[in-house]
């Protein structure tokens, strides 16, 4: 178990290609932190540095007390779960398990008992004679949860690994590996480029953009106070609203018919961005606000409502026993959880 | 295919009652089966001419029928002292013979795994150019140089030894290039996955990457052997002393020495005979290991 630190880390590649803007995070001891950003956001490459498969071009890692850049993977005594699981295709579970045990050289009472323990945590005692061809994608999941943890290692890294995973099974693996990582207490660094995975497993998320760092919080903070348009846009499914306004006379204008009932921002530019929450919206109302619905998305437990709010696309959430039909509605903005954004470097105000 | 027309049959069974006859299958096994009989018949004629007396087969040539030196033939042919200086029995040349075929086999997999691993996973300098200077090897096969190659190993003092009998033949970049296809088909957080349990280079090789490649080397050995097994001008020309003979070059010097010497008709059943024995060892490398192949090949690991 150990805290985790990252001193200006910074990636870049031979071909001048930046993956990684410098910087510095401090992850507590046993915490689960959740790297999320799209695709090429660098995510992965901050994970592998952690990991030691990729190289650190400029700043510190420490992983407790020492200062690891320059230690191998294997010296780092940390244990990485991938997105295709990895397997060893030509060994049983039990050896799979057991493999980094025994290149540790621990005698094979002890890598028996410890696999034993592995199997028993994760459900997996009438596999151990299998081979990593005969499990079903979940099975294959726990063998690489295992031989992770078999090693007591002081840091798990999790590298997109519900990603090959159908939706139910992910929804349940997902809670198992949150349970496991809270009962074993270790620290974990989890990366995705799942929103619902990032909002529900992580103490804290990190959201990655582009190589540089856009906002560290947890779930609450992240949802709730997006500090860009980015991240307000990248967490929350359907994402946040963002409203284009003109700043006049301290009132803000959408068009030339709608006025947003909120006060505007004082601010040297002279329009701002408006961040609403589809589900902060609510339907009626005196008719300040009006929606055109172009597109209904039923969802079972809320329904969805696509169309445009003064020309810009607006949507909005209402639950399942609200009604709405295709066309003009009346919605309620809300006065309170409104969302300012610079309007050209879409920072938060 | 089979089960297709089956399944087909049996779904509409009222309108076909009587069983069709599938003259694809038909066609499919004539094909078949004319092919083997060109394969298989001069190998019967040969076995079958084997238990004549060798002045019928002078006179005559080779014979359908069944007379009574079969087992004396292949008595002669392996354990008769012949050649030219007495020394060298049948029994002697099959061991050259194995000692060559899985000598060469079995270096050329050990040398072209580790020249595959190497150029694959590690970030040598010029890693692809020495993989393609390995490469050109394969437009310089041993024909080619074989003069080069017989002064060298002379001039080593490796005439008439094994080391010179299969090292030379080592020499080329087929197994290299089959291994390095291979080993870049192995997903690569397999490699990492190594790494971080703690499996050096040597042990990943070992544990990882060997057993990971046992169909291919299955089905390299099987190539590897027969050819090493059917080498005859190197063989030929690098072993002068009769008793570093392979079989296939061996049995050529039986009919040779003994029609030379004009006192006695060739004794083409022993040679026949021992040809016959030359056969064995490659097609039991062949069904041995085809099994092992198809094994590997369905239980799909990778």
């Amino acid at each position: 178990m150990a805290q985790v630190t990252l001193n200006h880390v910074r990636k870049t590649y031979p071909n001048g290609h930046e993956a990684v803007q410098p910087c510095s995070v401090e992850i507590p001891d046993g915490e689960l932190v959740v790297l999320v950003g799209p695709s090429g956001c660098g995510k992965s490459t901050l994970l592998r540095m952690i990991a030691g498969l990729e190289d650190i071009t400029e700043g510190e890692l420490r992983i407790g007390a020492d200062v690891v850049n320059d230690k191998d993977p294997a010296d780092r005594n940390i244990a990485m779960v991938f997105q295709n699981y990895a397997l060893y295709p030509h060994m049983t579970v039990a050896k799979n398990m057991g493999y980094g045990l025994k290149n540790r050289g621990a005698s094979k009472a002890e890598i028996e008992a410890k696999v034993q323990e592995a199997a028993r945590i994760l459900n997996l005692g009438d596999y151990l004679d299998r081979r990593p061809s005969q499990l079903s994608g979940g099975q294959r999941q726990r063998v690489a949860m295992g031989r992770a943890i078999v090693r007591d290692p002081e840091l798990f890294l999790f590298d997109e690994p519900l990603s090959n995973l159908d939706a139910k099974l992910r929804n349940q693996m997902r809670i198992e590996i949150r349970s496991l990582q809270q009962r074993l207490g270790v620290t974990a660094v989890y990366v995705t480029h799942d929103q619902v995975e990032a909002m529900t497993m992580a103490d804290r998320i990190i959201v990655l953009n582009a190589g540089r760092i856009e906002q560290i919080g947890t779930p609450t903070e992240i949802y709730e106070h997006p500090a860009s348009t980015f991240v307000a846009g990248f967490m929350g499914a359907p994402p946040m609203n963002l409203l284009r306004a003109d700043i006049a006379g301290g009132r803000l204008q959408l068009s030339s018919q709608t006025l947003l009932p909120v006060p505007a921002p004082q601010l040297a530019t002279d329009s701002v961005l408006v961040g609403f929450r589809p589900e902060d919206v609510r339907l009626g109302g005196d008719g300040s606000a009006v929606l055109e619905v172009q597109i209904i998305e039923e969802l079972g437990a809320v329904r969805l409502l696509h169309g445009h709010l003064g020309d810009q696309p607006f949507s909005v959430s209402i639950g399942k026993d609200e009604h709405a039909t295709v066309g003009a509605q009346i919605i309620t903005l809300p006065q309170d959880r409104v969302h300012f954004f610079h309007p050209d470097r879409g920072t938060r105000i | 295919m089979a089960d297709l027309t089956q399944a087909g049959a049996v779904a509409r069974p009222l309108t076909r009652p009587r069983k069709r006859i599938r003259w694809n299958r038909i066609v499919d096994h004539a094909v078949l089966i004319t092919g083997s009989l060109f394969m298989v018949f001069p190998v019967f004629m040969v076995l079958t001419t084997i238990s004549f007396e060798d002045v019928d087969i002078v006179q005559k040539g080779l014979q359908i029928g069944l007379e009574g030196r079969m087992a004396e033939n292949f008595h002669d042919a392996m354990f008769e002292a012949s050649g030219f200086t007495k020394t060298i029995t049948g029994t002697r040349m099959l061991m050259n013979s194995l000692i060559l075929g899985f000598g060469f086999a079995i270096g050329k997999i050990v040398i072209s795994m580790m020249a595959a691993y190497a150029i694959v996973y590690f970030r040598l300098r010029f890693a692809t150019f020495a993989f393609w200077i390995i490469f050109t090897t394969l437009l310089l096969p041993l024909e080619v140089r074989i003069l080069p190659s017989y002064e060298a190993i002379q001039s080593l003092g490796l005439a008439n030894t094994y080391t010179g009998l299969i090292v030379p033949l080592i020499a080329s970049a087929t197994g290299t290039f089959f291994f390095r296809q291979f080993f870049r088909s192995i997903p690569e957080e397999l490699v990492e996955a190594a790494r971080i349990d703690g499996a050096g280079p040597v042990k990943f090789f070992i544990d990882i990457l060997v057993p990971l490649s046992r169909t291919m080397i299955a089905a390299i050995f099987i190539i590897m052997f027969v050819y090493g097994w059917n080498q005859y001008l190197w063989p030929t020309l690098i072993t002068t002393d009769e008793g570093m003979f392979t079989l296939v070059r061996g049995i050529k010097q039986i009919v040779q020495v003994l029609s030379q010497t004009g006192a006695k008709i060739p004794e083409y059943g022993k040679a026949l005979a021992l040809s016959m024995i030359a056969m064995i060892p490659p097609v039991l490398i062949v069904i041995f290991f085809q099994s092992w192949f198809v094994k590997g090949l369905t239980e799909s690991d990778k």
